[in-house]
């Protein structure tokens, strides 16, 4: 079965070591903004959410990639961007109704999850296992998936 | 079943892919109405920056990928369609028949009304062609001159290929101000500052009358009396849909074909996708023609579906777009013009070229315009695709737009 | 290679920021933030310039771990010559602020000079720019960069700044990033406030600024690390689910919990404003104080706490805007806040907390200092009509008052904004200051726990928990347990404790990490990150140079010997309750001792020998 990253924003602690990971994995650098997981921070509420595509069926980046630039991986089932191929045009940025997938003006190309190849390193990098990777059915994509697509929903009472 | 497609842009590619999904054992026609493998004009600009080839451009990089899907790949125009006896004219005695017919023709330059259009050195920027021609000229003699016509999507995005060819560019613009269809007065201000600081000559409410040519060298006579020399004349007021091939074909025309939400025509069997298709729009309801990338390919894979028997409706889109100008990334989403009663907030960095601007109706999110401002842009679609319901949320943006990520965030995971 | 080796030079006069690189030599001898940045104040300013003069620096520094994968990798320092002492200030803060600025490619900001009008500083990777900041002078800390962040329309610039506080000159103005994290102690604020500077946004987005020598060894140091964190009872259990809140009812129990001011050695209200009762649901609206516990940039910890209060609570009733969630209050502020006045209603203290953090001013020295007011009150000395209201310990709407005119540097606030020193002076009685170095204490009685008096006495920057916390082997026997009332070996232990400490605060780290790291957890982290031969025994003499050079700095600037004390209330009132009743600080014993073990004189001046060999 394949798996997903399950994101439980209860046990986040805002510490970013996620981020880092991510960064030091396609940078080699622990810069946090390079990071393709993000955690967003609710101050108010005291809360913290790590976020980052959830390989949607749909792959509205990949079909919208007018350069054939973005592929599925058969085996992890993530969306990955074929760096020399993308044009920089941005197209997948405004497709993705998720928001996670995003242009880099340093390397003027898009950016997104693609999962590190079955072993992603914000999952190794967690402390408190609020990101974990494992089987598909365990995670709560579909409440994701269904709410970006619904309408008439109020998510402040959801 | 046969299956016939006229246009090899991104709707015409996906549709086909879609039918062979679907359909393993159809005939599947892909007709081109350019001597290249389907390409992605998209690509163009990047390839005028020369930082790709042109196959880059190509929508599908691998060579035998319509042979492999069982696409037959035809060159040609379609001259005319007959719809009773189901068969396309290619001229000169050629005829593709077919069951099932998808037009996905796209778009072509509008074409400027003044005298002298049609001389040597008049052209667009839009196909290959174009491209090579611009680019053979541009290397040939260093610092052309090109006095380009219009400002708007295309005239924009391929300002930086252009300059950075070393090319003289000034720029003609009718109205106001730039991209006055994708972005308002304030984004498009912005716009104009940053092509102005980067050496581009615009010059805003002005056309030219006339064009003549002298000893090889254009002529621009502008209506209040200037003259440019040039030695290209860039016409890019715009585009239309690719209809005409479609006149006494019987199908119901508006500003593009009237489709059904199978995405078929007034003609049964006869089926359009992309900039041709004038459909629903899903924020208005209205019906329009949605000119962007992830409209075609939705349209394009929807279309093949019913085509292959499998009745799928389509939801309606809405037309959003990512530009670039120049290194200045901006985007334009749904009703970006607001409508009357609805709130909007907006907050501006003029001096470091960043804006964005939110428009509300209710508490939902119709519209918004935003310039330098790349992260998680994509919200803005699932906000206002969604009809999300902001509840309190939307006063945050009210007060801060930027908090657009965040807001989007806390609908997903329920943040109270 | 962990230091990006470049410095912002920012003259606030003229409006100019120039790049410089940083100093490598200095770099080798005193590693980063806290050391670093001493060395170049003491290098740049003379020691007797008025804090608050344009003549004074103040400089924001990182360390070699800060925006590293190393737990707690995200500290930054603010180093500058403090106005509440006098002495050296060194301020730590956590948050994401230092992590930032690191990533934007610099070591280290001085700021130079005062500005003619409001400014702050917008430093986006290697651009800096000083903009007008008149539109925010007279807001808080939480307006203004919720006005920045929206200005710039990006979310991820950090920010740090003052608040009123800062602004009007209260000597222990702490400068808050992050909205509640704070370089909190010794003025430090008030400081960036005199230089018309209110804030410093950064956005460091560069992956090329800095890297860790030698990558796989860094990594397996650093998740060493980790394991030992999660697997310390402290910092894997006790800190996260109680923060340094966990403290209170145990430092009550062993009797050095002072009190009304440190007259008492025991808090009867302890129970209700320590960690355990920020879990409990209030019965007023049946939800507990804390709502979670957050962590700083890449703390594993995450011994932060993240309050909410009572909306129906008579200090918020009608101000929704503390109403959310915010940083709660942590062991010091809380100890500050009631039991050092005699208050034990945890949602004032929380709202007071949320005050201090709002406007910029440090919990410790603010709520001691109401603690001294309110003796002075008791004794008749401060009338009512002066104050404008009354003023006995215990009063919760006193304190909630106090902490509202403070914010705002109205009324008896202007006086309370002075710290306690200066407030006892004018009243006639310095005794009734519990400082040192005109500094305040923090949460640990220095008659109940002998050590811990030492540790204040000798802080560099006034009394502070934080120099060297003796509270590890005294109570929690950390390294080793020693007993709270004796003297012997605590000298040498202190001496340990500052110098790994200096050390701790100068790699970019958190201190806490010290409940369960020692010096052979850390040591491998910074040798895999930095160039150089950073061997254990290396490290404590970088240590000891820091505490050194920081000792010189205080010597030139006037300090001697004498104000290395203790209020004679510690030294003369025996504790009156509890296991350490009867007990009076014994630092006579114990300080020629530190002072021999120092390599220092008589006069705690350091010796000829003591230089050569540190060569500071």
């Amino acid at each position: 079965m394949q798996k997903s990253l399950h994101i439980d924003p209860n046990k986040c602690t805002g510490c970013l070591q996620c981020e880092m990971a991510c960064s030091w994995e396609n940078y080699r650098s622990f810069t946090t903004a390079k990071s393709r997981i993000k955690v967003f921070s609710f101050h108010e509420a005291g809360r913290f959410v790590p976020y980052t595509c959830t390989q949607c069926d749909e792959a509205w980046c990949m079909t919208a990639c007018p350069v054939d630039a973005i592929k599925l991986d058969p085996v992890t089932g993530a969306k990955i961007v074929l760096d020399p191929t993308c044009v920089g045009c941005k197209v997948c940025t405004i497709a993705c109704p998720f928001g996670t997938i995003n242009y880099v003006a340093q390397s003027g190309k898009v950016q997104k999850c693609d999962l590190c190849d079955g072993a992603p390193a914000c999952a190794k990098a967690c402390p408190t296992a609020a990101i974990t990777y494992v089987d598909a059915d365990w995670t709560g994509l579909e409440k994701m998936r269904q709410w970006a697509g619904k309408t008439d929903t109020n998510p402040a009472t959801v | 079943m046969r299956h016939l497609i006229i246009g090899s842009g991104p709707a015409g590619v996906v549709a086909a892919e879609t039918l062979r999904k679907a359909d393993p054992v159809a005939d599947i026609t892909l007709l081109c109405g350019e001597p290249e493998p389907p390409y992605s004009r998209m690509a163009i600009p990047y390839l005028l920056k020369g930082d790709i080839a042109e196959a880059g451009t190509h929508l599908r990089k691998d060579a035998d990928h319509y042979a492999t899907q069982r696409i037959q790949v035809v060159h040609g125009r379609a001259r005319s369609v007959d719809t009773t006896g189901r068969t396309v004219d290619l001229g000169g005695g050629q005829r593709l028949p077919y069951d099932r017919l998808l037009i996905a023709t796209g778009s072509r330059p509008s074409r400027e009304s003044i005298p002298g259009i049609d001389l040597p050195g008049v052209r667009s920027c839009w196909t290959l062609e174009d491209a090579r021609a611009i680019l053979a000229l541009a290397q040939a003699k260093p610092g052309i001159r090109i006095v380009q016509m219009g400002a708007g999507f295309v005239g924009c995005i391929i300002m930086e290929g252009l300059l950075s060819r070393g090319v003289d560019l000034t720029i003609l613009v009718r109205s106001g101000y730039m991209v006055r269809r994708m972005m308002n007065p304030t984004a498009s201000g912005l716009l104009q500052q940053w092509c102005q600081a980067k050496g581009v000559k615009i010059f805003t409410r002005t056309q030219p009358a006339g064009l003549s040519a002298a000893d090889g060298v254009l002529q621009v006579a502008l209506a209040d009396g200037r003259v440019l020399p040039a030695d290209i004349y860039l016409s890019a007021v715009g585009v239309d849909p690719n209809l005409d091939f479609l006149a006494g074909s019987g199908i119901n025309l508006g500003q593009g074909i009237v489709v059904d939400e199978h995405l078929q025509s007034s003609v049964p069997g006869v089926y359009a996708a992309g900039d041709v298709a004038e459909s629903r729009d899903c924020l208005t309801g209205k019906r329009q023609l949605n000119a962007i990338q992830p409209n075609a390919v939705e349209q394009g894979r929807i279309a093949a579906l019913n085509m292959a028997g499998r009745p799928t409706a389509f939801k309606g889109s809405f037309v959003f777009n990512v530009l670039t100008t120049l290194g200045l990334v901006s985007s334009s989403f749904g009703e970006w013009e607001g409508q009357p009663g609805g709130d909007s907030a907006e907050v501006l960095d003029a001096a470091r070229y960043r804006y964005l601007n939110l428009q509300f109706q209710g508490d939902r999110l119709i519209g918004a315009n935003s310039v330098g401002f790349t992260d998680h842009v994509g919200a803005l679609r699932g906000l206002i695709e969604g009809r999300v319901r902001l509840g309190r949320w939307k006063q945050r943006l009210m007060e801060d737009p930027t908090q657009i990520m965040q807001v989007y965030v806390a609908g997903v995971h329920s943040v109270a | 290679m962990a230091w990006t080796k470049n410095v912002l030079r920012v003259n606030l006069e003229t409006g100019t920021c120039t790049t410089e690189p940083l100093n490598q030599t200095w770099a080798q001898d005193y590693l980063g933030q806290r050391g670093l940045a001493t060395k170049y104040l003491v290098s740049e300013i003379d020691p007797k310039v008025d804090p608050l003069s344009p003549q004074n620096k103040l400089i924001f520094v990182t360390g070699p771990l800060t925006g590293t994968m190393a737990a707690t990798g995200g500290r930054y320092s603010v180093v500058t010559k403090g106005p509440l002492t006098g002495a050296i200030a060194c301020s730590n803060s956590g948050g994401y602020f230092g992590a930032e600025l690191k990533f934007a490619g610099w070591d280290m900001v001085i700021f130079e000079g005062a500005s003619p009008k409001p400014v702050y500083l917008l430093l986006m990777d290697g651009k800096a720019e000083l903009v007008d900041a008149s539109h925010l002078w007279g807001k808080t800390v939480w307006e203004t960069e919720e006005t920045i962040k929206k200005q710039h329309q990006d979310p991820q610039l950090r920010v740090a700044s003052i608040g009123r506080a800062g602004e009007n000159g209260v000597l222990y103005a702490a400068i808050v990033n992050d909205l509640h994290r704070a370089a909190g102690r010794s003025g430090v604020g008030a400081v960036m406030g005199s230089k018309n500077l209110k804030a410093f946004a950064v956005r460091g987005t560069r992956t090329d600024a800095y890297q860790v020598a030698d990558p796989e060894g860094f990594f397996k140091a650093v998740d060493a690390g980790k394991a030992v964190l999660a697997a310390n009872g402290v910092t894997g259990q006790g800190l996260p689910t109680y923060g340094t809140q966990v403290l209170m009812n145990v430092i009550n129990e062993l009797g050095a919990l002072p009190t009304r001011n440190h007259q008492d050695i025991q808090f009867e209200g302890a129970n209700n404003i320590g960690g355990e009762a920020m879990h409990l649901k209030r019965p007023t609206d049946g939800k507990a104080n804390l709502v979670t516990n957050g962590a700083c940039f890449g703390c594993t910890i995450a011994c932060g706490r993240i309050s909410r209060m009572d909306p129906g609570h008579f200090s918020v009733k009608d101000k929704p805007q503390y109403h959310g969630a915010s940083g709660g209050v942590e062991y010091e502020a809380a100890w500050a806040l009631g039991a050092a006045n005699g208050v034990s209603d945890l949602e004032a203290l929380t709202y007071a907390n949320f005050l201090c953090n709002e406007d910029g001013f440090d919990p410790i020295s603010f709520g001691a200092t109401v603690g001294a007011a309110m003796e002075l009150y008791e004794l008749g000395l401060l009338t009512k009509e002066e104050v404008g209201f009354e003023l006995p310990f215990g009063s919760t709407e006193a304190m909630v008052k106090l902490a509202e005119l403070t914010a705002k540097g109205e009324g008896f606030g202007k006086l309370i904004g002075l710290g306690s020193k200066r407030l006892c002076t004018k009243y006639g009685r310095p005794d009734l200051s519990m400082t040192v170095k005109s500094q305040e204490f923090p949460a640990y009685d220095g008659r109940g726990l002998q050590g811990m008096g030492l540790a204040y006495a000798t802080s560099n920057r006034g009394a502070c928990h934080l120099r060297g916390y003796m509270v590890s082997p005294e109570v929690l026997g950390i390294p080793v347990k020693m007993e709270p009332q004796a003297t012997e070996g605590k000298p040498a232990m202190l001496k340990a404790f500052q110098d790994l400490t200096a050390v701790v605060d100068s790699a970019g780290i958190c201190l806490f990490t010290t409940f369960a790291w020692g010096l052979q957890d850390i040591q491998p982290q910074i040798q895999a990150a930095c160039e150089g031969d950073w061997s254990e025994e290396r490290l404590l003499l970088v240590g000891e140079r820091i505490w050194n050079l920081e000792r010189e700095f205080n010597l030139s600037a006037g300090l001697t010997c004498k104000d290395d004390n203790l209020p004679p209330r510690l030294m003369k009132e025996p504790a009156k309750t509890g296991p350490q009743k009867g007990a009076v600080s014994k630092l006579d014993i114990m300080l020629p001792e530190y002072y021999q073990l120092r390599g220092w004189d008589k006069q705690g001046v350091p010796t000829p020998e003591t230089r050569t060999r540190l060569g500071v």
